[in-house]
């Protein structure tokens, strides 16, 4: 993708140094979690209950009485998992059908693809709570189910990337030389295809984030005591006048995870953007 | 270089006078690169002038450099145009915009990038008349359905009314020139207007562009590589390499004794298909 | 017949399809076209665009299936080539493609573009490949170290030297080639042609060769056939097609090409009024 430079340009990818500074923060919060937390996620005290913010407690105390800092950071955890796993399954299965409706054509393409477009014609939400309904809830069915909704948008991509790298010539050429269908795929296509899709993944990640907290918000993602962003802006709900910042905290570090990958994303597809090369 | 026309000693001005010119291109690291290097050219009325150069030799620059439509990185660092007395350099945006089509007209390589996919081919030829002389739509119209026959387009009553992609690829080359011709310009810049195009068709557009230069009196600069062209083509030839000008003079000459190096290897290496290969078979 | 490498018969290829209600887009590519290349010959096709000698090339090569006809290479008729040949077939006939930045994978190095035929057909091992690869690019005239590098960095020039290098890594009997100098600078072009030559030469190839250029039509081949419209219109030995041409459109073609070792025998224009 890029030729080795002795001196590094950094204009060029700004908003992806930008938005990768903030998910490797963010990031670290997640596998560190236990270590960078102030207290446990689940201690209660129900003396400290509803504090507003101070020293003891920098972000202040939940209904009960937990820190409401080291819930965030444990519940970023949850958000990160949920945002790669989700993405990668989008990523691979969402891949795999377009490439295979792009190259085998046919009634296979019409039949895969007509299966995308009825899933993708549900809206994103709808579609994960039925399958959480029909998979149950937990954690990983979240996974799943967010990563379903990904499918089709990444099929759909790697379908059209894939139509433009089959009229290549070097397509042409591998087969030519008789190289077995499956070489060609792995070797030919899917590395020069891989750029739009990563692009794709990181607006997917951020969008695995917010579903997860929608999913969380109504009871299917997490389930107390686990703190999710989702659930604690859920309970937040209640407490809105005297405890503002039980919403405020969580819906901050939504608004920062999603920034993050989207800046990533943009910042992506400027770099990758053949017209902004030299 | 001097030019050695033998009726400059007439005391004419030429059409076109490019002296000293050189382009550089700002890179984002390093100083900048010298992609044309103090080229000057003439062009006189009547006449058409083959450049001749390879990929890289910084032809369609200049030509670009004359209609100030240079790449957004690339900026004239020396030299003058001159279009008859005019000094192209001290003209402003709106002026030089009023000379475009106008006086000088672009024809450039691929006509299907160039038209408009969605406006009707009468529209697109008449704009021209439209935006510099205020012709209204019907008298551009009837402007274009006339040029579209002086280039050679059968049936041009039938043909005004359709898009595009319903030309052939010769059409819509000779469409392009049509464009160009709507004002009458003084200079015609033909970029390699005949490469994409199968060779009968560029015989008919080659003999359509001496007939403008024999009709009108029209100054033609042609950019090409292919040394075939030029010597059907053209009466004088400039022969670029590398930002530089190698070489220039008659085109009868260039072909029977060509001084330069440069100017020799493009003829040894031009196939023929009259002489055959040594090679023993 | 039976000294000819390849021989086409009543060859045709429709594209299009008839539509549910009536009409059809359907149109001939090819039509009725019977051609042969007798072994070590160079048969030049002619043509312009829409001749149809691209798709004839490709149905030769066995990319595309040809609607009707047949296609006999070295007495195999390859319609009736049941699959499990296919691979072998494939070695024995390599393509020159004509658009070098185009022709190979941007993500591989040059030296496993190389490999590669090499690999899909079990030849060798890793280190006989590896100097298989060297050897192929000093042949063709490049330094060995371009295997590390990618077709980026080559010059148009330089990566139709790896195309053809990779046209003959498997020793094929026959190499199609589909107007592979027509995107190169005139300088470039002739050395390519040459190798092309000399490779010819050395390996006793048979060769189909696709141009659209009359004059390298002229310098490579041995036999011509010209193409219009999906059909061939004349076809003979080389010389006596260009200096005998018996129909109106190869006499039109051979007119139509602006060529300036015979504009300079006409007499003086005057260059200026």
């Amino acid at each position: 993708m890029m030729t080795a430079f002795s001196d590094f340009d950094w204009r060029r990818w700004r908003l992806v140094i930008t938005g990768g500074t903030i998910i490797a923060i963010i990031l670290i919060c997640a596998i560190f979690a236990p270590w960078v937390a102030p207290y446990s996620p689940y201690d209660l005290d129900v003396v400290a209950m509803l504090q507003s913010p101070s020293p003891a407690h920098p972000l202040g105390t939940d209904e009960l009485g937990r820190d409401l800092l080291s819930r965030t950071i444990h519940a970023a955890r949850i958000s990160m998992e949920v945002a790669f796993i989700a993405a990668g399954v989008g990523l691979v299965f969402g891949t795999l059908i377009g490439v295979a409706a792009a190259y085998f054509g046919g009634i296979v393409d019409l039949v895969l693809m007509r299966f995308m477009e009825l899933l993708f014609s549900f809206p994103a939400i709808l579609l994960a709570v039925v399958l959480m309904a029909s998979l149950g809830t937990s954690i990983l069915n979240a996974m799943i189910a967010i990563g379903i909704v990904f499918v089709p948008g990444f099929s759909r991509l790697a379908r059209a990337a894939t139509e433009v790298v089959l009229r290549e010539q070097y397509v042409e050429s591998a087969r030519a030389i008789g190289m077995s269908h499956t070489r060609i795929v792995f070797i030919e296509i899917l590395p020069n295809i891989l750029a739009p899709l990563l692009v794709e993944a990181a607006v997917a990640f951020s969008y695995a984030i917010l579903l997860e907290s929608a999913l969380s918000f109504l009871g299917l993602g997490a389930q107390p005591p686990e703190p999710s962003w989702g659930n604690m802006l859920n309970t937040g709900r209640g407490f809105m006048v005297q405890a503002p910042w039980l919403s405020i905290v969580p819906g901050a570090a939504i608004f920062l995870s999603v920034l993050g990958f989207n800046l990533i994303g943009d910042g992506l597809r400027d770099v990758l953007d053949p017209h902004m090369k030299e | 270089m001097t030019d050695l026309r033998a009726h400059a000693l007439d005391n004419g001005t030429p059409t076109l006078r490019i002296r000293d010119l050189s382009i550089e291109f700002a890179r984002r690291r390093g100083d900048d690169m010298r992609v044309v290097d103090r080229v000057s050219l003439d062009i006189w009325p009547n006449e058409i002038v083959g450049v001749i150069g390879e990929s890289g030799s910084g032809k369609t620059l200049t030509s670009l450099a004359t209609l100030r439509m240079l790449p957004k990185r690339a900026r004239i660092a020396n030299g003058t145009i001159h279009l008859d007395e005019m000094s192209l350099h001290d003209l402003s945006e709106p002026e030089m915009r009023a000379l475009r089509g106008d006086r000088i007209a672009l024809i450039p390589q691929d006509a299907m990038q160039s038209l408009n996919p969605t406006m009707r081919i009468g529209r697109q030829v008449g704009e021209p008349l439209e935006l510099h002389s205020g012709y209204t739509l019907s008298r551009a119209r009837e402007a274009a359905r006339k040029l579209l026959e002086s280039v050679h387009i059968r049936e041009p009553e039938k043909r005004v009314r359709e898009y595009p992609h319903q030309f052939s690829g010769g059409m819509q080359q000779r469409a392009m020139i049509a464009m160009g011709l709507a004002l009458n310009p003084q200079l015609i810049i033909a970029d390699e207007p005949t490469t994409a195009l199968d060779v009968t068709v560029q015989a008919q557009v080659l003999k359509l562009l001496r007939e403008i230069r024999d009709q009108k009196g029209t100054s033609i600069l042609f950019i090409t590589h292919d040394l075939g062209v030029v010597a059907e083509l053209c009466d004088w030839v400039y022969v670029m390499r590398n930002g530089k000008i190698v070489e220039n003079g008659p085109v009868r000459r260039i072909f029977t004794s060509p001084q330069a190096d440069y100017t020799r290897m493009l003829l040894d290496a031009t196939p023929s298909i009259h002489t055959v290969p040594q090679v023993t078979k | 017949m039976s000294s000819d490498m390849i021989t086409v018969t009543g060859l045709g290829k429709v594209f299009g399809q008839r539509h549910l209600f009536g009409g059809s887009s359907e149109f001939a590519a090819v039509s009725d076209v019977s051609l042969s290349v007798a072994r070590g010959q160079t048969l030049g096709i002619v043509g312009e665009s829409g001749s149809g000698k691209s798709t004839l090339l490709r149905m030769v090569l066995g990319l595309i299936r040809p609607t009707s006809g047949s296609i006999t290479i070295d007495g195999q008729d390859i319609g009736t080539l049941p699959r499990r040949n296919e691979k072998a077939f494939r070695r024995k006939v390599q393509p020159i493609f004509q658009n070098p930045a185009s022709s190979f994978n941007p993500r591989q190095s040059i030296g496993a573009i190389l490999r590669a035929p090499l690999e899909v057909h079990g030849i060798g091992d890793r280190k006989s490949r590896r100097d298989r690869v060297a050897a192929l690019l000093e042949q063709v005239g490049l330094p060995a170290d371009y295997a590390m590098r990618h077709p980026h960095q080559l010059s148009g020039g330089q990566k139709q030297r790896v195309a053809i290098a990779r046209a003959i890594i498997l020793e094929p009997a026959i190499v199609l080639a589909d107007e592979p100098t027509s995107a190169l600078d005139v300088s470039v072009q002739a050395q390519v042609l040459e190798l092309f030559r000399e490779i010819r030469e050395t390996m006793d190839l048979t060769s189909i060769f696709v141009s659209h250029n009359l004059a390298v039509i002229r310098q490579v081949s041995d036999t011509v056939a010209v193409m219009r419209l999906g059909r061939i219109v004349e076809a003979g030995l080389v010389d006596d097609i260009f200096a005998n041409p018996q129909h109106d459109y190869t006499r039109a073609l051979i007119d139509a090409v602006p060529d300036h070792a015979a504009i300079m025998a006409r007499p003086a224009r005057r260059f200026t009024s």
